[in-house]
């Protein structure tokens, strides 16, 4: 089911606003979790799953469907917000996360939850499976394309460039490469941890057209990827200029925002009032995509 | 299953990873769904000659091991049968994670041929070398774990696990191992096969000490020692029910494994029949607590203590011991 009709701008900003809210929400239902990096992919989300993506959220596995790797799994909450509110599953699902039984593991699970098409977790392995999936859609000449998301700390992992040689020599156009450059991994900012250059340019050198956009600028990213699209002999890249935890401004000033504890000092309060904002957005901008 | 041991095992075989490509190339030509990949050593494997015939279906990844287990498993998930070939250590130890997770844990299907396992590592030597292989496979819950005895049940075999799925592994020296079975010869995924029925001694062996168990039998009737051979080619599932059954009629248990003892066929029997509560003397015959080494195949086989005089001897010792 391919969307031919083109959202509005408002209506990407709106949904952008939907997943902030809802991920927040399941976040602090559970108490803690992956706030800094499921922030920081949430516009390429909404212009992924709003306008880019081929999907029915009534067939999950429908075979012309395009496919989503996420392969920095820990920000899986944002892409479950997403999958709830396209209607992939009851919306009801996301206060269970990571609980005993729940559909909704910490990291993507293929065989638990409808819309996921990859398992994902440990991390690098994303970039090879989502290089096998776009092989197989071009062997069986389809022309679905597969989205791959990879943290800026996940292109530690060797396997990632293992991938990203394959993916490049094999000129997988169709296999969009985007990498959430938010700055930080776990233990502190990436800079620190293991220096990871100039990513654009390593991954141009390593043989990709490679974009680099403001990560929250929606329509620069849907502009980037109408761009890449046209791109029929090469791989593809783009790499989304971030902040951690982006969109929750107290959040992005914590600095050690990767996973958070909302026990700790007044972090139960602003992630509240953050919620209450994001609500009163999404009440101006309308229902659309509920 | 008697009748269906070769009368001449003299003879050497086809090259068994020739007769891994004859039978991909012939699952490739039936369904293009089939898909074989290589990391870096297509020309070793023999899998670069199914370009000829059937150039998408080969995918050369290049020396990226875990790579290779990422895209097969993507492959999968798109309705492919990726069959992955390289070194028995690179393609379990090397990529582990990668089997374990992208490949078991999310349920995709893989099979793959880890090639000169144990001593049919020769010169590579002791980087190469790899006796943990089965235990690292049987790890992966749900996993397939084969160790073929001869060119024709490797070929059986590997059709049999393009029908399935699931991680299948299958690990077999490169070259040419003497016959077992004849060519209409029949197995069942997850049964061992009895090839010399006897008294007293069951041994239990699997892959190309298949056939030197079955000489080792021939040379004990001499010393009027009475075997039972059983080729346990399929270590997991292991055929729990025939080692049950013969740990009650006989008198020792003997598994005999290019592996080490631990974590391979010798502990999987070992467990049967610890949990069925039987009184059986196991010998595990494989090797214990090393690395490898460099050598010609020949001369690790007697080095790790896996030549023919060397397991027999050990038998012997243990019939005297207990």
């Amino acid at each position: 089911m391919k969307k031919d009709d083109r959202p509005e701008l408002s209506d990407l900003e709106n949904l952008r606003d939907k997943i902030r809210l809802e991920t927040l929400k399941m976040l602090g239902h559970m108490g803690y979790g992956h706030l800094g990096g499921s922030m920081s992919i949430v516009e390429l989300l909404a212009v992924l799953y709003g306008k880019q993506m081929a999907i029915d959220p009534n067939h999950p596995n429908w075979e012309g469907r395009d496919r989503l790797v996420l392969s920095k799994g820990h920000a899986g909450p944002a892409l479950y917000a997403t999958l709830a509110i396209q209607g992939f599953f009851p919306q009801d699902w996301l206060l269970t996360l990571n609980e005993g039984g729940t559909h909704l593991p910490s990291h993507p699970d293929r065989l638990k939850i409808p819309g996921v098409d990859a398992t994902t977790g440990s991390l690098g392995q994303g970039t090879s499976i989502a290089a096998g999936i776009a092989t197989g859609l071009k062997l069986s000449g389809s022309d679905a394309y597969t989205y791959l998301i990879v943290g800026d700390g996940e292109l530690n992992e060797g396997q990632c460039w293992e991938a990203f040689q394959y993916i490049a020599h094999n000129k997988l156009n169709r296999c969009i490469v985007f990498i959430d450059d938010n700055k930080k991994q776990l233990d502190g900012y990436t800079a620190d941890i293991l220096n990871p250059f100039d990513i654009q340019k390593k991954m141009e050198s390593f043989g990709f057209i490679t974009l680099k956009v403001k990560g929250d600028d929606l329509k620069a990213i849907d502009d980037a990827i109408n761009f890449l699209k046209d791109q029929k002999d090469s791989a593809v890249a783009i790499v989304l200029d971030m902040v951690k935890a982006q969109g929750v401004p107290f959040f992005e000033k914590v600095e050690d925002n990767h996973s958070v504890k909302f026990g700790l000092a007044n972090y139960q309060e602003e992630l509240d009032k953050a919620i209450t904002t994001l609500e009163e957005q999404v009440v101006k901008g309308g229902g659309s995509h509920a | 299953m008697l009748n269906q041991v070769k009368r001449d095992r003299t003879k050497m075989g086809q090259e068994l990873r020739a007769v891994f490509v004859a039978t991909l190339d012939e699952l490739m030509t039936k369904n293009q769904k089939v898909i074989a990949l290589e990391a870096d050593l297509g020309s070793a494997s023999g899998f670069a000659n199914l370009t000829q015939r059937h150039s998408q279906q080969l995918i050369n990844v290049g020396i990226s091991e875990a790579n290779m287990m990422g895209v097969a498993s993507g492959l999968s998930l798109t309705g492919h049968i990726p069959f992955c070939h390289t070194f028995a250590p690179f393609a379990t130890r090397r990529a582990f994670d990668q089997l374990f997770i992208s490949g078991g844990y999310a349920q995709t299907t893989i099979n793959i041929f880890g090639s000169d396992p144990g001593f049919a590592v020769g010169p590579n030597g002791g980087t190469h070398t790899s006796w943990e292989d089965v235990a690292l496979m049987r790890m992966i819950p749900n996993s397939i774990v084969c160790d073929p005895a001869d060119g024709i049940q490797l070929a059986w075999l590997i059709r049999e696990l393009a029908d399935k799925a699931g991680i299948h592994y299958i690990r077999a020296n490169r070259k040419a191992v003497r016959e077992v079975y004849e060519t209409d010869a029949r197995f069942e995924l997850g049964k061992g096969n009895i090839l010399k029925q006897g008294r007293h001694i069951a041994l239990f062996a699997s892959g190309q000490l298949v056939s030197e168990t079955l000489d080792i039998a021939e040379e004990l009737a001499l010393k009027g020692v009475d075997v039972t051979v059983v080729d346990m080619f399929t270590i997991k599932p292991l055929d729990s029910n025939l080692v049950i059954e013969l740990s009650k009629t006989h008198d020792l248990i003997i598994s005999i494994e290019n592996h080490s003892v631990t974590g391979g066929l010798g502990s999987a029997i070992a467990d049967v029949i610890a949990e069925a509560g039987l009184n059986a003397k196991l010998l595990k015959i494989g090797v214990n607590e090393r690395f490898g080494q460099v050598g010609s195949p020949d001369y690790l086989q007697d080095e790790f203590g896996l030549s023919k005089n060397k397991i027999q001897a050990k038998i012997l010792d243990f019939i005297d011991k207990v």
